[in-house]
C-alpha cells in the first residue's frame, strides 16, 4: 500500500530551483534512503514533505490525501514527523519537556516519554536537564524521540549522523533499527553510503534536484551508486535526467 | 528616612511600570516584535474600562474584569489581521506596522472621546486614597501595595504558565524556534495569537492602573511606551523576571531622582536606561541580537 506519493515536486528558494520535478512513492512499512551530494536537494525535499517548505509546484499525497498545502503542524497530526537537520531542539526546555511538547498533535500509539526513554536509555539520567546542556548524541536521541512522540506513520530523518562520533552513530542506528522493526515507515537522508545501503530497503539518489538513480539496496552495486552520486555517466545512469 | 521613603515609593511606582512593560516583554520574547503601539493599547484598555464603568456604573475594577475578554479578543484579532502579515516581511515591517497602529489608535480615541483628560480614580473606591503610616517619614498607599501585589501575581502566574503547563512549553518552544515547533505539531500562528492576546490584556491592566493613579487622554500612550520600553531594556530584553526588576529599578531611579530635584525624576530614569544600554549593549551585541 502506498503511504507517500510525491508527484512532480518543484521547490524553489527565490530563483534557485532546489528540487526539480521529483516523483517517487514510498510504501507502508518501507525504509527508503535518500542519498546525494551536498546541494542535491535532499533536505529541501524532506522539508517540503514535512510542510516546512511550501513547494512551488507538484503534489504530495499522504495516505491518498493531498497534503501539499497543509501547514507542518497539520501534517504532524496526520502522521508525518521530521527529525530536522541540526536537531533543532528547544534549548531552554528540559529533555522531558522537549518530548512532551511534541505530543500536542494528540496521536495515540506506542510512543510516549517512557517508551522513548526505553529506546534511548542514555536520556533517562538527563531527563530534567535543559536540552542546551546535552551532548551531540544525546541531542540527536531527543530529536528522534521528539519526532516519535507524535506516533508518526512516516518518519523523515535528515542526516541523523551528522556531527556525531562513529560510536554514537552506531548507537543511534541500533535504536533506529528497533524503530523500523516496529513498522514505522522511514525516509532518511544519509551521507554515509554504506550505512544507507545497510539500513534501507530501497535507495533514491538525487543530483542537482533530480532523481538520477532508484532501486532496491540489493539490486544496486556500490559503483553504480557512486557514479550517480557524483554525476559521473549521468546520461548512462538516468537517460531522462540529463540536461 | 526621606531616601528610604523615596525607594519605597519607587518600588510601588516601578511595579506599575513593570505591569506596563510585561506585555511588551512577552511580544518581544515570543515574536521579536517591538510593539510601538503598546502604550496606546494600554490607554485603549483604560478607555474600554472607562466606557464600561460609565455605562454600567460599576467600580473600575469590575469594569476592568469585563474589559479583559474584550482585550483578549482584540489581541487575537490584531495578531492574525495585522502583525502576522507584517512578520512575514522581515523585522522592520512589524516596527512600522505597530508605529502606524499607534497613530491609528490615538486618532480613533481622539475622534471618539475628544482630547478631554479623564480618570478612573474616582471610580475605584477607597483604594485610591487609603494609606498606612509606617514610620515617621514612610507612608504606604493602598493603591501602591495593590499594584505591587498584582505585578508580582501577574509575573508569577506567567512564570508558572511558562514553566509548568504544556501551553507554556509550546509558547517557549515557538519563541525559541518557530520552524521546529511547527514540525513537532505546534500551531505557531495560534501560539503567536495567544501571546499577543495575553500581552494586550496585560497592557490594559497597565492602562487601568494608569487611569486610577492619575489621568489619561488619547495621547497618553507614547509616554507609557517609553517607560515600558525602558523597563524592558533595563531588565534585559526577552527576560520576564528581568522586566519586573527593570520596572522596579526604573521606578526607584525616578523617585530617588525626584528627591534630588523634582524636575530630575524622569531624567534619572532615562539616565539609568542609558547607563544600562551602554554597559550591556555598548559592545554592539544588540546589533547581533537583532540580526538573528
Amino acid at each position: 500500500m502506498t503511504l507517500l506519493d510525491v508527484d512532480q515536486l518543484d521547490c524553489r528558494y527565490g530563483l534557485l530551483q532546489a528540487v526539480r520535478g521529483v516523483s517517487f512513492k514510498v510504501d507502508q512499512g518501507e525504509t527508503v534512503a535518500l542519498i546525494g551530494a551536498n546541494g542535491a536537494g535532499k533536505t529541501t525535499l524532506l522539508r517540503s514533505l514535512a510542510g516546512a517548505h511550501r513547494p512551488h509546484g507538484g503534489r504530495v499525497l499522504f495516505d491518498g490525501a493531498d497534503v501539499t498545502n497543509k501547514p507542518a503542524h497539520r501534517r504532524v497530526s496526520l502522521g508525518i514527523a521530521l527529525v530536522p537537520e541540526g536537531r533543532r531542539l528547544f534549548p531552554s526546555l528540559t529533555v522531558e519537556e522537549n518530548l512532551r511538547v511534541a505530543a500536542v498533535a494528540g496521536r495515540r500509539g506506542r510512543w510516549n516519554v517512557q517508551s522513548v526513554m526505553e529506546v534511548f536509555p542514555l536520556l533517562e539520567p538527563r531527563r530534567r536537564f535543559p536540552a542546551a546542556t546535552l551532548s551531540g548524541g544525546e541531542s540527536q536521541a531527543v530529536a528522534i524521540g521528539r519526532a516519535l512522540m507524535s506516533n508518526p506513520r512516516l518518519l523523515l530523518l535528515d542526516e541523523v549522523s551528522l556531527g556525531l562520533a562513529p560510536v554514537v552513530v552506531d548507537a543511534v542506528y541500533r535504536s533506529l533499527a528497533n524503530i523500523i522493526k516496529e513498522g514505522t515507515t522511514v525516509l532518511l537522508v544519509e551521507q554515509d553510503l554504506t550505512r544507507a545501503l545497510e539500513v534501507a530497503g530501497r535507495v533514491i539518489c538525487m543530483l542537482e534536484g533530480r532523481i538520477v538513480l532508484e532501486g532496491t539496496s540489493s539490486s544496486l552495486d556500490r559503483e553504480q551508486v557512486i557514479d550517480a552520486y557524483f554525476g559521473l555517466h549521468k546520461s548512462a545512469a538516468a537517460p531522462g535526467a540529463s540536461t | 528616612m526621606i531616601w528610604a521613603n523615596a525607594v519605597v515609593q519607587g518600588i510601588f511606582l516601578g511595579a506599575f511600570y513593570a505591569v506596563l512593560a510585561c506585555g511588551l516583554s512577552i511580544m518581544f520574547g515570543v515574536m521579536r516584535i517591538i510593539n510601538l503601539a503598546h502604550g496606546d493599547i494600554a490607554v485603549l484598555g483604560a478607555y474600554v474600562t472607562f466606557v464600561i464603568a460609565d455605562k454600567t456604573g460599576m467600580s473600575a475594577f469590575y469594569a476592568f474584569a469585563l474589559a479583559v475578554p474584550v482585550m483578549l479578543v482584540l489581541g487575537y484579532v490584531l495578531q492574525l489581521a495585522v502583525l502576522e502579515r507584517s512578520l512575514k516581511s522581515g523585522i522592520l515591517t512589524p516596527l512600522l506596522a505597530t508605529f502606524g497602529l499607534s497613530i491609528v489608535i490615538q486618532n480613533l480615541l481622539l475622534l471618539t472621546f475628544s482630547p478631554d483628560v479623564r480618570s478612573l480614580g474616582g471610580g475605584a473606591g477607597a483604594v485610591t486614597t487609603a494609606s498606612w503610616h509606617v514610620t515617621g517619614d514612610i507612608s504606604v498607599s493602598a493603591l501602591g501595595v495593590l499594584v505591587l501585589a498584582v505585578a508580582v501575581l501577574v509575573f508569577g502566574a506567567l512564570q508558572v504558565f511558562l514553566s509548568r503547563t504544556r501551553a507554556g512549553w509550546m509558547m517557549r518552544a515557538t519563541a525559541e524556534d518557530a520552524d521546529a515547533a511547527e514540525l513537532v505539531g505546534i500551531n505557531s500562528r495560534r501560539v503567536y495569537a495567544l501571546a499577543t492576546s495575553l500581552a494586550v490584556a496585560i497592557a490594559a491592566l497597565g492602562g487601568l492602573f494608569l487611569a486610577i493613579r492619575s489621568v489619561f487622554d488619547p495621547l497618553s500612550g507614547p509616554t507609557q511606551l517609553i517607560f515600558a520600553f525602558e523597563a524592558v531594556v533595563i531588565g534585559g530584553m526577552g527576560s520576564l523576571w528581568g522586566t519586573l526588576l527593570g520596572g522596579l529599578a526604573l521606578g526607584v531611579a525616578q523617585t530617588v531622582g525626584a528627591q534630588i530635584h523634582p524636575q530630575f525624576a524622569v531624567m534619572a530614569g532615562h539616565l539609568l536606561f542609558l547607563a544600562v544600554l551602554i554597559l550591556r549593549y555598548g559592545t554592539g551585541r544588540l546589533g547581533l541580537r537583532f540580526a538573528r
